[in-house]
């Protein structure tokens, strides 16, 4: 016991690098050179302004959006090239900042979507309905409430998805994420446009994430969020990286503050 | 639908012989259910992956020509010195021949579309289907053009009664439809119910969060596109062995939008959808075709799918589904307001 507790917390394993990532749209310069990574276990924000290219370096990391320049890698193995499901099944799985449901489907449906990686029946057992496939429906039935259960939405099961209030929407779109079992989680404001006691709710939510070990990359505006949840935060503006540290650290960088305030001198 | 009533409708599917006397009557029930079959085939395309096939008649085509020539046989000349012959084959296996080669051209538009979505999906498909129908007209050697394949061999040639008389050769038909229709029915209900089908109604419903969550959108819509072709080819086959003639007129666009007809106004993502549909478009013609001419006809079709999709933009077993649940809700609503008010006129006579 106490030999785990010596060891340092400097040797976090770095799951996530983004190197040298430029993103062009014809001569629309999204993100110029950006470079940052993401240590296993990790709550990081990456916060800016506007337009500021979060979004864009979120469509690259999960293969979305082809990188103009650049490598992403995640634990050692490069994701450029790779398509979206290939990605999601090396463990990152991201959210979208536009409200994403199956609109259609019940929550539960949705969930079980979300489940898709946990099941691996093949097609002639799904045709011949075999034991093993009833049993593993059942199985993700039954995680699909867990899943449920645990970000507090048991209780809207069988309503449609669509028919859920905005903030209960916001709260299913991670749980469909986190039914497909990721290791590093990409929330793209996910707080945004809900209620305070929603977003306080959403807080302690992120916490028991963290206490699953997945590891998380948020894009969130509320500061006091960010700046609450996160181990290291991350400052995107106009496309370039202008702070890398500690919340108490980017809260006093003068750079930060004046990207923020919106007047700061003009860079050529 | 709960498994008692599915089964009362086999049974009454399967005794239907036992009182329906009438060559005639046969004909249409049997072109009723090859069309159904191809309406089913086509639902779990356009209803399931929400993909708009409108080229399906290519596929249903495709397996109408291949179980014909597989059973007529046939010699192509591949080069001066060489021709590749096929002796003539049993229907079944013939049938079996259907199936492979529409499915494998199903797994060919599929794999061709597998980026374009929508309305270039609907283009895909329209023009895969136009291109086979020229190679059926022109490829006299093969397929012998606009003269058609003649004296196909019925379905259960060889069978002894079968050849006893027209009647007791249209029974058998019907069972053929009947139990196709059957297999095909299981087949596309288990892959709906399943994680393949929560699959491909992701990709219907939002293609980006499906792909999100790790979902291989092409490769479900290609096995979607396999499964319907070779469904769809299955009943051409039944088409050809019943009807005993083939010509490029059986890639008629109008067939196509029969079945896209039947999907839509049964209600496209059911399962029950197309079998409704069906009926409906697979009836009225046969009711309306002493009193009409075949353009007024098609003038009734399209006006009655145009009232059912205004009134039921979903189709006609969605909304039946949705006017049942809110009975029932209603219902039991109703049964508890009594039960309660029982109980509080028994505590008034303690
Ligand atoms: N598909 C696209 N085509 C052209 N330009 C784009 C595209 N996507 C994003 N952009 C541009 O790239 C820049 C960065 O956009 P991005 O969405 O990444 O910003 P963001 O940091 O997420 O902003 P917000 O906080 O508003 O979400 C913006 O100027 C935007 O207009
Ligand atoms: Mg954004």
């Amino acid at each position: 016991m106490t030999l785990h507790m010596t060891t340092p917390a400097t040797t976090r394993q770095t799951v996530l690098t983004v190197d040298n990532l430029a993103v062009h749209f014809g001569g629309l310069v999204a993100i110029s050179d950006a470079s940052f990574k993401v240590d296993e276990g990790e709550v990081v924000s990456l916060i800016g302004p506007n337009g500021a290219g979060k979004t864009t370096a979120f469509n690259v990391i999960s293969g979305f959006l082809a990188a103009t320049k650049g490598v992403v890698a995640y634990k050692g193995r490069r994701l450029n090239g790779l398509k979206p499901h290939q990605i999601a099944d090396a463990g990152l799985v991201r959210t979208f900042q536009k409200t994403s449901v199956f609109g259609n489907d019940t929550v539960i449906d949705n969930i079980m979507i979300g489940l898709h990686r946990r099941g691996d029946a093949s097609i002639w057992q799904t045709l011949l309905l075999t034991p093993k496939v009833r049993r593993q429906e059942q199985a993700l039935r039954e995680a699909a409430a867990e899943i449920l259960d645990f970000v507090g939405l048991g209780h809207r099961s069988n309503e449609l998805a669509g028919a859920l209030a905005y903030g209960e929407q916001r709260l299913l779109e991670v749980a469909v994420a986190l039914a497909a079992k990721p290791s590093l989680l990409l929330l793209d404001e996910p707080a945004c446009g809900m209620n305070p006691t929603e977003a306080l709710n959403f807080r302690n939510l992120l916490g028991e994430i963290g206490r699953k070990k997945i590891t998380v990359l948020l894009v969130e505006h509320n500061m006091r969020m960010v700046m609450g949840v996160s181990d290291r935060v991350v400052v995107l503006n106009h496309g370039r990286i202008i702070a890398d540290g500690p919340p108490t650290e980017i809260q006093q960088n003068p750079e930060v503050i004046r990207a923020y305030l919106g007047h700061g001198p003009k860079h050529a | 639908m709960n498994t008692l009533a599915k089964w009362l409708i086999v049974a009454f599917l399967v005794t239907v012989p036992l009182w329906l006397g009438n060559q005639y009557q046969y004909h249409v029930l049997i072109m009723m259910g090859i069309f159904t079959i191809g309406a089913m085939s086509l639902n779990l395309l356009l209803g399931y992956t929400g993909q708009l096939s409108l080229g399906h008649v290519a596929f249903f085509g495709i397996g109408a020509y291949t179980s014909s020539l597989v059973s007529l046989g046939f010699d192509l000349q591949l080069t001066d010195s060489y021709t590749f012959v096929v002796e003539p084959k049993p229907v079944w296996f013939a049938f079996f021949c259907a199936l492979i080669v529409s499915g494998l051209c199903g797994w060919f538009v599929g794999k061709l579309s597998f980026r374009v979505r929508g309305a270039y999906f609907v283009i895909v498909t329209i023009s895969f289907a136009e291109v086979v129908r020229l190679v059926a007209l022109n490829w006299v050697d093969l397929t012998e053009g606009p003269m058609a394949l003649n004296n196909i061999p019925p379905l259960a040639s060889g069978v002894p009664w079968m050849e006893a008389g027209a009647l007791s050769r249209r029974v058998a038909n019907y069972y053929m439809v009947l139990a196709v229709g059957l297999v095909a029915f299981l087949i596309i209900q288990r892959l709906v119910q399943s994680r393949v089908g929560r699959a491909m109604i992701a990709l219907r419903e939002n293609e980006s969060l499906a792909k999100s969550v790790g979902v291989d959108v092409t490769r479900y819509l290609v096995l979607a596109a396999i499964t319907s072709a070779a469904i769809a080819g299955a009943a051409g086959a039944l088409y050809a062995h019943y009807v005993r003639i083939v010509d490029p007129d059986v890639f008629l666009f109008i067939y196509t939008v029969t079945m896209v007809i039947m999907v839509i106004s049964g209600g496209k993502g059911t399962l029950a959808g197309p079998l409704v549909g069906g009926l409906i478009f697979g009836i009225l013609p046969e009711l309306t075709r002493g009193h009409m001419l075949p353009e007024v006809q098609w003038i009734v079709y399209g006006a009655l799918m145009i009232l059912i999709v205004f009134f039921l933009p979903q189709g006609i077993v969605p909304a039946v589904q949705r006017g049942w649940a809110t009975w029932q809700k209603r219902r039991d609503q109703s049964a508890r307001d009594t039960s309660a008010s029982n109980g509080r006129r028994q505590e008034v006579a303690r």
